[in-house]
């Protein structure tokens, strides 16, 4: 059973905002063009204090359009990721749920491979084909696994079982329309992997309202969050309804998700690792994981993706780096605290 | 026009480079249908020995169909795969070359299979049914495409036209190289819009390195990523290009509109200038007689570019 009574106390999250802000501005001093980690400072004050700009307006662009952006975009995709990581251990009761789950990856991988085969030269839509393709499968494949689900029985089980038959059809679907057109495969391939290199304020502006409206969501919910881990049964004795809040909170996590998904590709371990760190640091209830969720996940994909940028000469998947880091971690913790686990 | 002179080429050819073989221009016909058996080898793939001029070829590679047909050999290709997509009179099937299947293949009775790679043991699994396979594999230098044209000639029953092609196609292309006022520029080839590129260690960064151009890719070391890195935006911008080249304008929609566009990209010199080319996706790709269509390109690009 969750250890409920601790409370998210105000220094634990002052020190973590803390942590997220100093991630941030490293992540914008120093990125992939060597600017100078000075003159980028200098930019932000005189930005700040409209002074003289120290960078020319191509070193601007690279700041303020390319790089701030790029950041943020990191920190926003972490942040969803981590918090719907969180809510899907919880609802689950299963501490390796992640916000792939229910068919969200499947179905956005499905539609985007769908947009690249069939509309391959869309362009000049306000909103790129393919991140809007993607949101829409995402919950797309949310939504058909919940029906399926639901008409099993409904329960926790039986949902997660529907997950991966509708994720494995939708796979499938994706494979087949690959085999149509294999020169679109590396284009598939690549977003597959995720990654930011192509970020700009437009994905910001696709991805935050829908994360912010998200966070909102399921840090209210926090508490209902706590008594459905005690079990159903209990929930239900306590005059809530189960499978309403589960519906709930399972809708804002996916929303959170596809829009993730929609802008950066599939970015794994973050929604396991990010929640199972916080919990070992802070405890297990709700009301802690799921602020501290957001602040982790966003410190921690602005630290991955400033791997992905500077670590090589070119850009490294992001998928990738956070696979890297992610999972011997995930291993450590499970070897750690296998007691918890079994 | 060149299917015409060919032969005339041919008979030329003979009789200047016949010292060494000289019973070759009393046996040459005018179609100059070459010697058989005869053993042939592109740079880097397995030699292969054919008995007789093939006459029911199966082409995989579009820049191997592109060539076939440019020296002649089109009326013996039966099927090509569906990335073939030139020359038009090219008999287009669904057949593939990224995975190709023995049995698909088989149905078409070929006595000459031309592939660009054989990862699957597909030269295997043909010779079992009596035919031969001839890997094509990427063309990492120009001279190792001229060095196709002529096994393609020589495999196929056209040995002259091979020759006379990679001999044209090489002076053609120096000529225009030679022509080009040569300026140091930087250039940027994009591949698609997540800014994979080509170095300077591949087919089409040595084109363009003919030209003296430098290529933004290049970092410490040309070969690394396999000449394909990804690049960050953020490095295409502090390059400042001065010719940016479009090979995704085809498959992705990309143009000079389209680049500007993307966020922060106004403020390079090559799109304020007007020097973002959109290449023809298909001929930025392959090592077929057509590179000399590419080179010109990329020669009108250079000369039109300010010093």
């Amino acid at each position: 059973m969750p250890d409920t009574r601790t409370r998210l106390r105000a220094p634990v999250l002052v020190a973590g905002l803390v942590v997220l802000v100093a991630v941030l501005l490293f992540a914008v001093l120093v990125g992939a063009s060597d600017l100078g980690w000075q003159r980028v400072l200098a930019e932000i004050w005189a930005q700040l204090t409209g002074g003289q700009s120290p960078l020319s307006a191509r070193e601007a662009a690279i700041v303020w359009q390319l790089r701030v952006p790029r950041v943020l975009l990191a920190g926003i995709v972490g942040a969803a990721l981590a918090v719907s990581g969180a809510t899907f251990q919880g609802v689950f009761r299963n501490p390796l749920a992640d916000p792939y789950l229910l068919g969200a990856a499947a179905g956005a991988g499905m539609a985007a491979t769908l947009v690249v085969v069939f509309a391959p030269a869309v362009s000049g839509w306000v909103v790129g084909p393919l991140p809007l393709a993607a949101f829409a499968g995402a919950l797309g494949g949310v939504g058909l696994s919940w029906l399926v689900g639901r008409s099993a029985g409904g329960s926790t089980s039986t949902l997660l079982l529907a997950g991966v038959a509708v994720a494995s059809f939708l796979t499938a679907i994706q494979t087949f329309a690959q085999q149509l057109n294999t020169e679109t495969i590396r284009q598939v391939y690549t977003w597959m992997l995720g990654g930011l290199n192509v970020s700009g304020w437009r994905e910001v502006l696709i991805a935050v309202p829908y994360v912010a409206l998200a966070a909102v969501v399921l840090c209210l919910s926090a508490r209902l969050l706590d008594v459905l881990a005690l079990g159903d049964a209990e929930a239900a004795s306590l005059g809530l309804r189960p499978g309403r809040i589960r519906l709930v909170v399972l809708a804002a996590a996916s929303l959170a998700t596809a829009a993730a998904v929609s802008v950066s590709g599939l970015i794994g371990f973050v929604g396991i690792v990010v929640p199972h760190v916080v919990r070992m640091l802070a405890g297990a209830s709700y009301r802690v994981v799921i602020p501290l969720s957001l602040v982790g996940g966003a410190a921690f994909l602005v630290l991955a993706d400033q791997l992905a940028r500077t670590v090589m000469p070119g850009e490294l998947p992001l998928g990738v780096v956070t696979a890297f880091t992610g999972a011997p971690f995930f291993a450590w913790i499970l070897r750690s605290s296998r007691r918890r686990f079994s | 026009m060149f299917r015409r002179i060919a032969p005339l080429f041919a008979v030329l050819l003979v009789l200047a480079g016949c010292a060494t073989r000289p019973s070759e221009d009393s046996t040459a016909p005018p179609e100059a249908e070459g010697v058989f058996p005869v053993t042939v080898a592109a740079p880097g793939a397995p030699a292969v020995t054919l008995d007789r001029q093939p006459q029911r070829i199966v082409s995989l590679s579009p820049s191997a169909t592109e060539t076939l047909f440019a020296l002649g050999a089109g009326p013996q290709v039966v099927a090509v795969d569906s990335a073939s997509n030139f020359p038009e009179q090219a008999p287009r099937t669904q057949l593939s070359g990224l995975s190709p299947d023995p049995e698909a293949i088989a149905a078409y009775r070929p006595d000459l299979v031309v592939v660009y790679a054989d990862t699957t043991g597909l030269a295997d699994a043909l010779a079992r049914t009596g035919t031969k396979t001839l890997v094509m594999p990427d063309a990492k230098t120009l001279d190792d495409a001229y060095a196709q044209f002529e096994v393609l000639g020589k495999a196929t029953g056209h040995q002259a036209e091979g020759e006379s092609l990679a001999r044209q196609t090489r002076d053609d292309i120096d000529k225009i190289v030679a022509d080009t006022p040569k300026r140091s520029l930087t250039y940027y080839w994009e591949l698609d819009q997540t800014f994979y590129s080509v170095t300077s260690a591949t087919f089409a960064g040595q084109v363009l390195t003919r030209f003296g151009l430098t290529n933004i890719a290049d970092g410490a070391d040309p070969t690394a990523s396999g000449g394909y890195p990804q690049l960050s935006a953020e490095r295409i911008l502090q390059s400042n290009p001065d010719l940016i080249f479009l090979a995704d304008s085809k498959c992705c929609g990309q143009n000079a509109q389209t680049v500007a566009a993307r966020p922060g990209w106004n403020t390079l010199t090559a799109v304020q200038r007007g020097q973002v080319i959109a290449l023809d996706d298909d001929i930025a790709s392959r090592w077929s007689p057509r590179i000399v269509e590419l080179v010109r390109t990329v020669a009108d690009a250079v000369a039109r570019t300010g010093a």
